[in-house]
């Protein structure tokens, strides 16, 4: 929220189409209802707006809410978004902001449970956000606000829904696109966690140091561009990897970052065992809660993992 | 009906080049020298041209797959236009982007478009932009008659309908989408009828007729610049060859009888009949432009031909803004 006060009276460009307001409505007395419009859920016609508005010289922040009432946008996200600039030879910049929230946890069932964030590593022409905390969601948000680029921006809905974790300052600061945040530093096993998978390495951290056993969370804060020099630092490092991530396992994220670890000769060498991903398996996220703890990777998963690691 | 002679000649100027440019397009096409895939806008000039006449350079515009006569009639430049069509280097999109992405941002052309129906959000969106800018640009969204039945169209209506958007949805019926006649597809005889869903003003005009377009497109344009919000305009168009140019010439579904009975009502004609009627010009000097267009249409093919094709790296450049 400062991070949308504080870039909306930067500069007057910064505008927000949502399905829903939300708690955006608490800036509607400053900055009025033309620039927090609360849209029709046409989900198709207001994405391609945001995007028609942004190659007009506004910079307008685009949320559907969950990420999955989107994907009847999707036309204007692969087909127009991902490719317009490059399409038309980099004529015209599109600088915008694509926010919606992805993740499970709440039994929502499959539909409001998803992480689809790789398919859309996959598109090319995206820069792809997952922060794993308020200091790295404010810092992020503006410094995707300013980028000139369609910047997708995935909220974890539980991450969002917990109090301050951390401390947010006030104060103005960005956090770079493109860079990772070595979370917790360690000497036995790097565990590289996305979102909100990054508190679960942290809790499985604590609980193994108990045992003496050290684990470095790198959290790679943008998945679009990917900071693999600090994963194969960290890597290199430690000899052992573990990734995790809340999609489904084929194809997730946890894959390109395993493929990125090993095919760097200097990274594959200093591997004492083969990378472990922990993932969701490939199924539709399931109602029951006993059912969707089983999918969802969380701490014990995450030590699961390390000890597997360790063999 | 405008007197303005300068204009009405400039109107023609356009026409032709439209028609040139998209014949030699097609013969080059066959020629193998342009790649992938050519949509023909001939058939349907007075609809890109009469739009387009009743706009300025500083309001914009979203296209179609077929969409090299709403570049030309918004003043795009024919030679970097051929020269992406060839997959030069130096085209509009630096060979990234051929016949269905041509783009000209400096004269408001926000690109043609591979995917039917897809700019009219994005046309929604710049006139949201024209809206917040707080000046009177408006921006108009091409489109056919099968886009209509896209889900964009209904929420791009919707959208510009609540919030009295600056811009003009510019229906091409020109009875066929692709393969499929419009009487199977649509559930109206008029797409304008469909207006009356969104609260907004629809008519439908001959839109083979340049003239009637160019009042028709004056008058709703006046309309959005003054914050009367949006229109639906149809125009009944033809368009004169297949769906697209194929190397492989699939059969055309259209019956002979009716693409010949369109034939002889061409644009062209009728505007020339006028224009000699009204005083305008005489044949001589309607010719005399025909030939300067022709030799311009030359020109860019040569222009093209004689361009330098993109080194295969750069293929991996313009991914990102800076």
């Amino acid at each position: 929220m400062e991070a949308f006060r504080e870039e909306m009276r930067r500069d007057d460009k910064v505008f927000h189409i949502c399905g829903n307001l939300g708690p955006l409505a608490a800036l509607v007395p400053e900055f009025g209802i033309e620039r927090l419009r609360a849209s029709p859920i046409s989900e198709e016609a207001y994405v391609g707006a945001g995007l028609g508005a942004a190659g007009s010289g506004f910079r307008p922040i685009i949320s559907p809410g969950m990420m999955t009432f989107a994907f009847t946008a999707m036309d204007q996200i692969v087909n127009q978004m991902a490719k317009i600039h490059y399409m038309f030879g980099g004529q015209a910049a599109f600088p915008l902001v694509f926010r919606a929230s992805t993740g499970g946890g709440r039994s929502a069932a499959a539909q409001h449970s998803q992480s689809p964030h790789p398919m859309f590593m996959n598109l090319a022409g995206l820069k792809l956000v997952m922060p794993s905390n308020p200091y790295d969601a404010k810092g992020l948000m503006k410094s995707a606000i300013r980028d000139n680029n369609p910047v997708v921006f995935f909220e974890d809905q539980l991450l969002a829904a917990l109090p301050d974790r951390c401390p947010v300052p006030e104060e103005e600061y960005l956090v770079p696109i493109g860079e990772a945040d070595v979370k917790r530093e360690g000497s036995d096993v790097t565990v590289v966690a996305i979102s909100k998978m990054a508190p679960e390495a942290l809790k499985a951290a604590d609980e193994l140091e108990a045992e003496g056993i050290s684990l470095e969370v790198v959290d790679p804060r943008t998945l679009v561009p990917m900071d693999t020099p600090a994963i194969r630092r960290s890597v290199r490092k430690t000899g052992r990897v573990v990734i995790v991530d809340e999609a489904c396992i084929t194809g997730s994220a946890a894959a390109e970052i395993s493929a990125q670890i090993t095919e760097d000769l200097e990274t594959f060498r200093a591997l004492k065992s083969p990378p472990v991903r922990v993932c969701a398996p490939d199924v539709p996220i399931p109602y029951s809660p006993v059912m969707e703890q089983y999918c969802l990777p969380d701490k014990d998963n995450v030590i699961a993992g390390v000890r597997k690691a360790l063999q | 009906m405008t007197t303005d002679s300068g204009l009405l000649l400039d109107m023609y100027r356009k026409m032709v080049t439209i028609r040139t440019f998209d014949a030699r397009a097609v013969e080059e096409f066959h020629e193998g020298n342009i790649p992938g895939v050519v949509h023909a806008y001939i058939g349907q000039e007075a609809v890109a041209v009469g739009v387009c006449s009743a706009l300025r350079s500083t309001d914009r515009i979203a296209s179609t797959h077929r969409g090299h006569g709403h570049n030309i009639a918004k003043g795009a430049d024919i030679n970097l236009m051929m020269a992406e069509l060839f997959g030069r280097a130096n085209g509009y999109c630096h060979g990234k982007g051929g016949s269905m992405h041509i783009a000209d941002f400096s004269v408001g052309m926000l690109g043609a478009n591979g995917i039917v129906g897809a700019g009219m959000p994005i046309a929604t969106g710049a006139a949201l932009a024209a809206k917040l800018e707080g000046g009177d640009g408006v921006a108009v969204a091409f489109f056919g008659d099968g886009a209509s039945n896209e889900g964009a169209f209904h929420g791009s209506l919707n959208l510009a309908s609540i919030w009295n958007l600056p811009v003009i949805f510019v229906c091409e019926n020109n009875r066929w989408a692709s393969s499929n006649s419009a009487a199977a597809t649509l559930s109206v005889e008029d797409v304008s009828a469909r207006a009356a869903g969104y609260n907004i003003p629809g008519l439908t005009v001959e839109g083979t007729d340049v003239l009637t377009v160019y009042e028709a497109a004056q008058e709703a344009v006046r309309q959005a610049r003054e914050g009367g919000g949006p229109t639906l305009l149809e125009c009944k168009t033809y368009r004169w060859r297949g769906h697209s140019e194929s190397r492989g010439n699939p059969p055309d579904p259209r019956p002979v009888s009716e693409i010949e009975l369109s034939q002889s009502h061409d644009p062209i004609s009728v505007f020339i009949d006028l224009l000699m009627e009204q005083g305008v010009a005489t044949r001589e000097q309607l010719q005399q432009i025909d030939q300067e267009v022709a030799a311009a249409v030359e020109s860019a093919i040569e222009f093209a031909r004689s361009s330098p094709l993109p080194r295969p790296e750069d293929a991996l450049t313009e991914v990102f803004a800076p």
